[in-house]
Parts: structure tokens; sequence; C-alpha cells
């Protein structure tokens, strides 16, 4: 086993490219430390990406936020300006673990750990936040629900990692919010998480809408039959239930220690309904 | 697995080890530097036993690298008491019975401290979302909430009467 | 009662007991300085690893060991082999440390390992080869208990009295008889009296129910760790964090085939016990592996060996019937007991049986309850082992007939309680308790005035514990400036060193500072049982208080000697040495600090002991009362208020007994929502960890409102009952009367997990 602190770029990737056997980046370690100890996981090398200049560097670009692969939930909640944009992100990154893991914790780490019940992911995808990844010989912008292929897989190739993710400019009059079911108040894993996104027109219609949800599928899902139901609508009584039939039915669970399926299919739907309304009320500011 | 060589700052001292790439800094604290006073309850994060702060960042030293703390800042338990005065929290701690088996007390002590540096106008609400990482099995977390809410409101009159207090309030966070 | 006590019903004006100050061992704790388990190392210190069986029942048919010893720095390798049966040696025990022909559950123990480090041990663990034969195996106690089960001990019971339980419990579940010879119910007990069938002929309103209950652990926040050093000459030490020293000694010198005066044992502050820690696990194989390597070895659980490997509770299945006239008068209680302990004998359903009616007065009782075997680790205590399980089945059946008769649920109590000269229903006839007096504190608390809103609902339960004395050894050594060095052999696991301190200085009539208490090793005092059964403040109290009489004696002596007049002319009050009356002669009086530093010119060093085997542990009663707001889309449920009622006999420190009563509400609290021991098919354990195993954190919660009722105990000098147990006995029961208030569905099975809650709404609109 092998750390490595490369501090730029290309060394990173040139580290990647050269080791053998298994290689895994460190920004926060919340999840790699865990996998290491269980011995589910003995990488030969580390890459700790935190010395390179703007991993830990959140930065406006074309009226949105580039987040640095290694922004720790804390900073990212402390950061007034994304969570005055972006709220249901920023709430989502805020829910992974407790006040320790905020502040190792990175949304990148969340997203690339590639587990069905990540916390972020359902908000980045229902803001449409898009993922950098670099790479050998390019440079390339995903869109963040393209990462995970399966839980613990991603579509990274070898010498590839996210060096960032990339919230756009928000609409006026955009809300958006995220939801997830817990049994504790704190320190769980997901049951059931649901991102929405919302945009108004003035008349407080919905012209733009994203609903995601997590840990109900083998990666997060676009739900977007529950987009569809709120188009060219009002939040309604009427609406609002056949969102959260729409985002039970979409729901594909399994049972397992965490939960049901009847429970995790019932709860998708009542947590996409109240996230709708939270957003709802966000946009209308 | 060769070690790797390590230069930072424990408590205002400058402290040099060696380490495996697969060690913690729980482990390095504990195994190599001899400051047990950090605790290992679980070693993956869910406890909070082992908090410490990073660079002024509250953190459980089981899920930081040893390697990684190169250059950085760490505090511990061990740096909390100014010789022998013990930190307000540490007094209140004690008159207020918030411990009993105590092995949770280093972990709870700092993460506390870390919240009232923030706010020291914690709501019942907000120390106990702030301390939800840090888990103890004896006290119910009564008398604990009790005291880090009573020595906030004794260093808020050392506050009034020094200096404005800075207010960078971490909101209570809800699951739906 | 015990010798000399006073009786505390004469009212006494107590001075240091009943106040809170800072316990002696307390800056240690806040400042990181105090030394847990894992904090001991010594020179030349090896390291020590487990390697557990992945099978829930497996046939063992080799070990190869030859690589892992082969590994550089691996020192000593370790297998049942090393382990030899010795004549005094418990089989079970020495079973369940380490397996010998078969691992019996996921985490058993197989072989263990010396290394010069972690990374080397960890290597070393992976290359032992084990070759198993998976067997089928069971895990569910309702499932263990029929005729067709996967045998946990085939053979073991053949032709055994106790093949006659399987037909027993067969007939009383009107199930058809077998012929099977072998059973994994390993004992059945029987307690009652009246003759039940007549008292339900006489009921206006019977409730019935059967309950379930999963295993739980006990959840210390420090993993069990020791510190062995094993000499050539065969004598060895010991530092563990562990409930009780001496039997850690006798027990470990009987399995390693050790005098037990060769084994010095030495309790570290102990992060946590609930009764966790008052049997061995690593400890034998920490001191079999520093024998064989010839140097000292630590173990170290982590948390997942915790969970996988030590013991939680016992999982239970329970069938209540209680009867009642239109008046609310109990006539007819019966239940039916079956608790799983893990793959050995031994799971608490005695005592299950012996607390669930023992609450009430009964004309007419009837408990039967099975103790049976599983492939899961072994159970261990775990605060009122038993009384939690059957308090949740028997209070959930009184709050749902308090409904059925539209009674107010305190007066119910009330009217059934347990009172001075009841006929408990497991037999003794109570002394003075204090169930009546929790009723009436609860019912006049605000928290039972609250208003609920919707969704909302309020539980009330109450609970018995009988408490322990036993064996105890208390030294007092007056030190030459009058300060006295007290040392106790009860580890303290929740401030108990304070609560002697605050005995002994009211006793001599000093101040609490002036005294110190320390938790002594095995070599340096008499022998003292476990710190269990809530037994510490009441048996070494009472020692403490007689070792401070016997210590008050001496000084009387010597200040009669320095007076020229009879001992018992003397008399000790208020920290000096008087003369009895005006007869003995006008002397001024003698302090303890003047007596002391004269002691060594009036016949040398002053010390105060004593020894007994403690009876008279009065039996505690609890109340309490909880709020809490279901939420009907998700099922999730919040504690709103919570109310401890109970009696502490006399409270000697007010802020540790109040401390005891929030704690145990709260282990209560994450028993009866979230927490449970989760198999997989294949019998392996899913949620060995505090992700998935879910205590309560400080966000769960809410302020923990107590009080205090003092009923004393005139078993012992100040009245003093044990206070650690009872309080986890009602909040299983509180807390499911309130959720099934709530929600309009009686809960009967736990955990009360979000998902159960939407099924139980569902099933009550389908």
């Amino acid at each position: 086993m092998r750390y490595e602190a490369p501090e730029t770029i290309k060394a990173a990737v040139g580290l990647l490219i050269k080791a053998r056997g298994q290689s895994r980046i460190l920004a926060g370690g919340t999840d790699l430390m865990v996998q290491m100890r269980s011995g589910m996981l003995e990488p030969d090398l580390i890459m700790d990406i935190k010395r390179i200049p703007g991993m830990r560097d959140i930065v406006p670009e074309k009226g949105g936020f580039r987040i640095g692969a290694a922004v720790s939930g804390s900073e990212l909640g402390e950061h007034a300006k994304v969570s005055k944009m972006w709220p249901g992100v920023v709430e989502a990154v805020e829910l992974i673990g407790s006040t320790q893991i905020q502040g190792r914790a990175t949304m990148v780490g969340n997203l690339c750990n590639a587990s069905p019940a990540a916390d972020s992911v359902p908000a980045l995808i229902a803001v449409g936040a898009t993922a950098r990844i670099v790479g050998n010989k390019r440079t390339r912008d995903v869109p963040v629900e393209t990462i995970a292929k399966a839980p613990g897989k991603t579509i990274l190739a070898k010498g590839e990692f996210v060096s960032s993710v990339f919230l756009p400019k928000a609409l006026p009059r955009t809300g958006s919010a995220y939801l997830r079911f817990i049994p504790r108040t704190e320190m769980d894993i997901a049951v059931v998480g649901s991102g929405v996104c919302l945009t108004l027109n003035p008349k407080g219609v919905v012209t733009k809408a994203r609903v995601s949800l997590g840990a109900v599928a083998a990666r997060a899902l676009l739900v977007e039959e529950a987009a569809d139901v709120l188009l060219g609508n009002k939040l309604n009584d009427d609406v609002l239930e056949r969102l959260a039939d729409i985002a039970s039915d979409a729901a594909t669970p399994i049972n397992d220690k965490r939960g049901t399926v009847a429970f995790r299919k019932q709860v998708a739907g009542v947590l996409t309904r109240r996230a709708a309304l939270i957003a709802f009320q966000r946009a209308k500011g | 697995m060769s070690n790797i060589h390590v230069t930072t700052t424990i408590n205002g001292d400058e402290t040099e080890y060696v380490c495996r790439p697969d060690e913690s800094l729980l482990d390095v604290l504990r195994d190599r530097l001899g400051m047990s006073g950090t605790k290992e309850g679980c070693g993956t994060g869910d406890c909070g036993a082992c908090s410490v702060t990073l660079d002024g960042r509250l953190v459980c030293s089981c899920l930081v690298m040893g390697a990684e703390v190169d250059g950085h800042k760490v505090e511990t338990i061990e740096g909390m008491a100014d010789g022998e005065d013990l930190h307000p929290l540490q007094q209140k701690f004690l008159e207020h019975a918030a411990l009993q088996c105590g092995i949770c007390t280093p972990g709870f002590l700092v993460a506390a401290q870390s919240l009232l540096e923030r706010n020291l106008d914690p709501t019942e609400t907000e120390v106990r979302y702030w301390l939800a990482g840090n888990l103890c099995r004896c006290t119910g977390y009564d008398k604990i909430v009790r005291a880090v809410l009573d020595t906030a409101k004794d260093m808020r009159k050392v506050a009034k009467k020094s200096s404005a207090k800075k207010t960078a309030k971490k909101g209570a966070r809800h699951a739906a | 009662m015990p010798l000399d006590a006073k009786t505390s019903n004469d009212k006494k004006a107590f001075k240091s007991v009943g106040t809170s100050p800072i316990r002696p061992d307390g800056i240690d704790k806040v400042t990181g300085r105090a030394r847990f388990g894992a904090d001991m190392s010594a020179p030349g210190m090896l390291v020590g690893r487990i390697l557990r069986s992945p099978h829930a029942h497996a046939k063992i048919k080799s070990i190869d060991t030859s690589k892992a010893e082969a590994l550089p720095g691996v020192k000593a390798v370790i297998t049942s082999a090393d382990l030899p049966k010795y004549k005094d040696a418990d089989e079970d025990i020495l079973i369940n440390i380490m397996a010998r022909d078969r691992a019996l559950y996921d985490g058993h123990t197989v072989a263990a390992v010396a290394a010069i480090d972690a990374a080397v041990a960890k290597k070393a663990l992976k290359l032992i080869k084990v070759d198993y034969e998976i067997m089928p195996h069971v895990t569910d106690v309702d499932l263990a208990m029929l005729p067709n089960a996967p045998l946990v001990h085939p053979g073991r019971y053949d032709g055994m009295a106790e093949n006659e339980h399987l037909a027993l419990a067969l007939q009383e579940q009107g199930k058809a008889k077998s012929k099977r010879k072998s059973t994994n119910i390993v004992s059945r007990y029987d307690f009652g009296h009246g003759d039940v069938k007549k008292g339900f002929k006489q009921a206006d309103v019977i409730v019935e129910h059967e309950f379930t209950t999963e295993a739980t652990h006990q959840g210390y926040i420090e993993p069990h760790a020791c510190l062995a050093n094993v000499s050539s000459d065969g004598s060895g030490e010991l530092w563990v964090c562990t409930q009780g020293h001496f039997m850690v000694r006798d027990v470990c010198a009987a399995l390693l085939g050790m005098d037990v005066s060769s084994l010095r044992v030495t309790p570290s502050e102990i992060g946590g016990g609930f009764g966790g820690k008052t049997t061995v696990f690593i400890e034998p194989v920490a001191l079999a592996l520093s024998r064989k390597a010839g140097r000292p070895v630590k173990v170290v659980m982590s948390r997942e060996e915790v969970f996988r490997a030590t013991g939680p509770t016992a999982s239970s299945s329970i069938k209540v019937r209680l009867g009642a006239k239109k008046d609310g008068r109990f006539v007819a209680a019966e239940a039916v007991l079956k608790y799983q302990g893990g793959a050995f004998p031994g799971s608490p359903v005695e005592m299950g049986a012996m607390t669930a009616f023992a609450c009430y007065d009964l004309a007419n009782v009837k408990i039967v309850g099975y103790d049976v075997v599983t492939n899961r680790p072994k159970q261990a205590a775990y605060r009122a082992p038993g009384a939690p399980m059957s308090a949740f089945a028997v209070e959930g059946c009184v709050g749902e007939l308090a409904e059925k008769l539209g009674m107010d649920p305190i007066e119910l109590r009330k009217k059934n309680a347990a009172v001075e000269g009841t006929k408990s229903s497991y037999g003794p006839t109570f002394g003075p308790i204090g169930l009546v007096e929790t009723l009436d504190a609860a019912k006049k608390h605000k928290n039972y005035k609250a208003k609920l809103g919707k969704n909302q609902g309020r539980g009330v339960a109450s609970g018995f514990w009988f408490n322990f004395g036993g064996n105890t050894c208390v030294n007092i050594n007056l030190n030459v400036d009058g300060t006295l060095a007290l040392a106790v052999g009860t580890p303290d696991i929740g401030g108990s060193r304070a609560s002697m301190c605050l005995m002994a200085a009211e006793e001599l009539g000093i101040p609490y500072d002036d005294v110190r208490a320390i938790v002594a090793d095995t070599s340096s005092l008499g022998y003292n049982d476990v710190t269990d059964g809530s037994r510490v403040t009441f048996a070494s109290g009472l020692a403490t208080i007689n070792a401070a009489r016997d210590c008050a004696a001496k000084l009387c002596k010597r200040a009669a000697q320095i007076w020229d007049i009879p001992a018992d002319a003397v008399k000790w009050e208020n920290g000096a040495a008087h003369p009895a009356g005006a007869n003995a002669g006008d002397f001024p009086p003698l302090s303890i600090k003047e007596l002391a530093g004269q002691a060594h010119s009036t016949g040398g060093p002053i010390a105060g002991h004593y020894e007994v085997n403690a009876d008279g542990a009065g039996p505690s009663f609890a109340t309490h009362v909880v709020d809490v707001e279901v939420d009907p889309e998700t099922g999730a449920t919040k504690v709103l208020r919570y109310l401890v009622v109970q009696d502490a006999g006399k409270a000697v420190h007010r802020a540790y007994v109040e401390g005891q009563f929030q704690g145990g509400a709260v282990q209560g609290i994450g028993w009866v929502l979230n927490e449970e021991y989760i198999y997989g098919e294949d019998g392996r354990l899913q949620n060995a960890g505090f992700l998935d195993y879910r205590i309560p954190v400080c966000s769960d919660v809410p302020m923990i409102d107590t009080v205090i009722v003092e009923v004393p105990n005139p078993g012992h000098p100040y009245g003093v009952r044990g206070v650690g147990e009872t309080s986890i006995v009602p909040p299983l029961a509180a807390v499911a009367n309130a959720v099934s208030a709530a929600i309009g569905v009686r809960a009967t099975t736990l955990p009360m997990s979000p998902p159960r809650i939407l099924e139980a709404l569902k099933s009550k609109s389908a």
C-alpha cells in the first residue's frame, strides 16, 4: 500500500495510470477508510487529492458554481451563496453523517462511492448538475446521473477521476429541496431519498421540473414521469397525490435490513410530495 | 508497506512521527504517540469517541489517515485544559454529572467545544444535532446537553464583558 | 438485615448523603487521563487478534495454522488444542471462548494469533485455514422449539429430564406430540399461585396477546479490551475492563489450569457494561496467547466483534392473558415466556418469569418460562436481564385493559398494585416497597397533565427489579493526616466511588473530600462479586458504612487509651472521639486528624474492614410516563416527553441516581423503537456496527424528567435500594403503549420500527 499526495492534476493522473492493482482517491476518506477497515478493500495506491490546487475551492462560474472534489460538507454548508441558490443540494450534502463526518465528507466522494442511498446524488440530479472527469487524454463533463453504473461501480476509466461538480445557474423562480427518510434523526443511511427542483412562471405554474429518487433502485433514479405531472400545473392536492403515486410506482426497491419494499415505495411518494411542496415554496421566494 | 514521515502540530506542539499508509490518525495518536485520551468506540465514524479537530474542523480521527495530516494542526482532549485550569466545559461536565463511565466524554468535550467556538448561544435542538455523532450509552444525553447549555450561558457572560460574540450558526437539520 | 445495621426508619438527618459532589475520578475522565481497557501497554507487548467463524453452525473438520506460524513477526497461534479442559473449568464458557469441534454461531472464536503489530496479526489470521462443514442452523426462538428444528447441541439433552420440556411446550401450544428425543429447550420454569382457570371464570374482561421482542445489545461504547502477561513461572497479570475482576480471575484461572493466587487481575476504568462485561470472552484467550508467546499480549475487540461475539440479550416470544372485573380488579393472570439465549443455556427467562407480574397483587397467577438455545452468541446480562421483555408484554395488556375498562391507567395500576405484605407472583412476600408512591408521583407530575395533539399518544408502564446483595469486602485505611483511602472491589460503572466516599464521610462525620476511593485489584482485597444486579451502592455501601464503623471503633479505642478511660466510655460523633457521657471524664474531643497523627505512637496504623455476603437488598419499582407523536405517513416516532419516577430507597448521590434513571429510559427507547439483531437466512448477523444497530442519538430524545421517590429499605443502614436496573424495565411497555394510543393499534412486535408501524396502520385500515 502506497500513499501519494500529488500537487497537480497531471501528476495525479500519471500516478493513476502507472499504478498496479487497485487505486483509490482520498478526499474526505469517510467511505474509503471504513471500507479499508472492514477488509472490503485493500488498495495498492491511495491518492490524496487535497494538495492539488482548486480541489478545495468553490468558484463562481457562468452564474453557477464549481465545487472542487475535496470541498467538505461543512465548507459547502458555510458558503452562503451556494446555499441561497441551491438549498436542496446543500441540505442533502449536510444530511450526510454527523458533524464530524461533515468536517471531511465530500459531495464528489458521495457521488463516486456510487451507493444507491447517497444523499447528495438525487439532489444533484434534480438540479441538473454535471461532473467534470479528468483523465489522461481528455477532460469531459457528464450529467451526474451517468456517473454510477451500479452499486459501487462508476463509469470512470483507469486514470480518470472526478475533479469537480458544476451547479448551473438557477433560473428565476426556481426552488430545490431534498428529503430523506431515516429511522433515527441523524447518523443513518437513507432508506428513501427524494430530490425535487421546480421552476415557476410568474403565475406560479411549474414550467420546469426534475424529480430524482434515491435508495429505491440500484442507483439514483431520474423520474421523468414525476416531473411531467408537475409541468403546466400548480401544486394543488390532486397534482401532489398523482406525483406521490408516480414516485411510489417508479421506486423498485429491495427488502433489506434498512427497509421493506412496501415501506420504501410508500415513503418515496410521501417524501416526493413533501419535497415538491418545499421546492415550490422556495421557488415562490 | 513503507513508513511515511509526518511533521504536524498537535495541541500546539510540533510533532514528528512515522506511520504506515493504512494507519489512522487515531492509531497514530494512541499507539505511536501515547495519547490515549482520544478513544476508539467503533473505528468507522459512527460513535464520535475519537473526535479531534483538524485545522479547527471537528472530525473523527479514525477516518483521517495518519499520513495526510502532514503540515496541519490537530487538537485533542489532552490540549483542552490550560495546565491545571480546566476548560469551562470540563468543569461543567463534572458539576452536572454529565458522565457516568466516561469513555465518550473526551469526544463529547471536543465536539462541544467546537460547537461553542462557532455558536455561543445554541438552542437545545442545535446542541442535540451538533452532538448527534457522539454516542453515549450511559446518560441518556440529558445531563450532557444541560452541561453544554450551561457552559454556553457562562461563556456568554464572559464574552459580553470582553468583546462582541461571533455567531456562525449551524442550522438545525431535520429529516422529513 | 445486616448484623448491626441501624434501621433507616429513624429518619436520619444526612449531611453528605443526598448531595451531588464531583466524583473523585472526574478530572481524569474529562482530561483524557483516565485509563480504560485499551489504554494500557507493557514493554515488549504483542497484538492479539481473533479468527471468527463466518458460519452460524459448522463442523470444524480441521484447522491448519502452519502458514500463520511461519509468518515473520507472529509469536503465537492458538486453537482449542491450547485450551484443554481442566477440572474446574466451566465447559460452556470454555467452548464459548474457543470453538472446539463445532462453530456454534457467526462470530464464534476458532483461533487466535499474537504478533508484533496489528498489520502482521491481520495477515496471520488470513493464513489460518479452517475446513468447515456447514450444518443446519436456527436463530429464531419459536422455530428452535419446533420438533423438527436443527439441534444446537445434538445428543446433549438426550434421555434427560429436559426432553419433557418439548412435550410440555407442544402440549401448551396445542400441537401434536413428537417422538423426537432431542430438543433445543434446555429448561422450563414455573411460578405462581392460586387457580388461574377459576380466576378467568370470574373475569368480566379478558385481554390476551402474543408479543415478540428482538435481541438487543448493551451497546457500551468501550469495546472489550485486556492486556495479559503470563510469566514463565506460570504466574500472570491481567489488566481488563470488566464489571467483576474477581470473577475474571477465578474463571480464567480455572480455564487455564492456574492457581487462583497466581493470577492477579487489575480492573481498568470501564467504558460501560450494563451487564455485558460480567463474563469473559477475550481474557482467557489473551492469557493463553501470552503464555505461549512468553510476552505481554493486548487484545482489543473491534466494534464488529463486540456485536457478533459478545453477549447481547435474549430475544423473546411471549403470550399473556389477563382478566379483570369491571371495577378493574385483576382476577387472573397467565403468561408463557420463551427466551432464546444463544448457543448455551442461561437465557434470563427465569428472571423474566419472576418479574412479569411482580407489580401486582394477584390471587391467581401462573407463569411458565422456556430457556431455548439457538445458533446465536451466548447472551449476557443486560440491565435487569429478562425483565423488560416480560414487562413489555404484561404492561401492554394492562394498558389495553385500562382502555377497555375506560379507566385511568395509573388508577388501574394503583388498584392492583403490590404493597407491603403482598405475596409476590414469584413467591416471597414483599416488605416495605414504593410502587404506589411512584404511581402517585407520576399522576401528580405536570407531564401527566400535558395536552396531547393529533397523532400523539401517552403511555404508562410500571416495572420491578429484585436488586442483589452478594459477596462484598471493603477496606478503609486511615492516613497520617486524617484522610481516608477507601478500597472497594466492585468496578465503578456509573460514579459509585463518589457514593462510597459519601457514605464513608457520612459515617465518620468528615468532609467528602477527605475520602478517596479506589477499586482495588484482586490481590489487594478479599473477594467481591461482580458489579451487577444494582448491588454496588447497596452492598459495597453497606460494607463501606460498616468498615467506617469499624474504623470509628478503633479510633475510639485509641482516644480511650490517650485519655486512659475504658473504650466503651468513648463515642464517635462529628468526626471526633468524645467522652460518652459526663461520667466518662471531661476531655476535649479528639478529631480524626489528631488521632491519625498520633496513631504510630498509640498502637500503629488504623484501618477498618468489613466482609459480608449481603442480604436485604430492597426491591425497587418504577413508573414511567411517555408521550410520543407518530407520523402516520412514514411511521416515524418522536418521543415528546419522558418521565421516570422510581423508588431509590435513599438517593446517596442524587445526580447519579437521576443519571441511572435517564440512561435506562433511553436504552429502553432504543430497544422499543429501533434496536435489533438482524440475522440473514444464512444465520449471519447483518448489522454488526453502530451504523445499522441504531442506538438512540442525542437528537432522538428529549430531556428525561425524573422524580426520586424514597421509601427506605430496612435492609440498609441508610435505606438504600439499588437503582441501576429498574429504569430499563418499564420503557418498552411505556413507549409501546404510547405508540399504540397514537396509532390506534396495539403494538406487539419489537422493535416498532417505521416499516412495522406503517404495516400496523395498514392492517387497521384494512
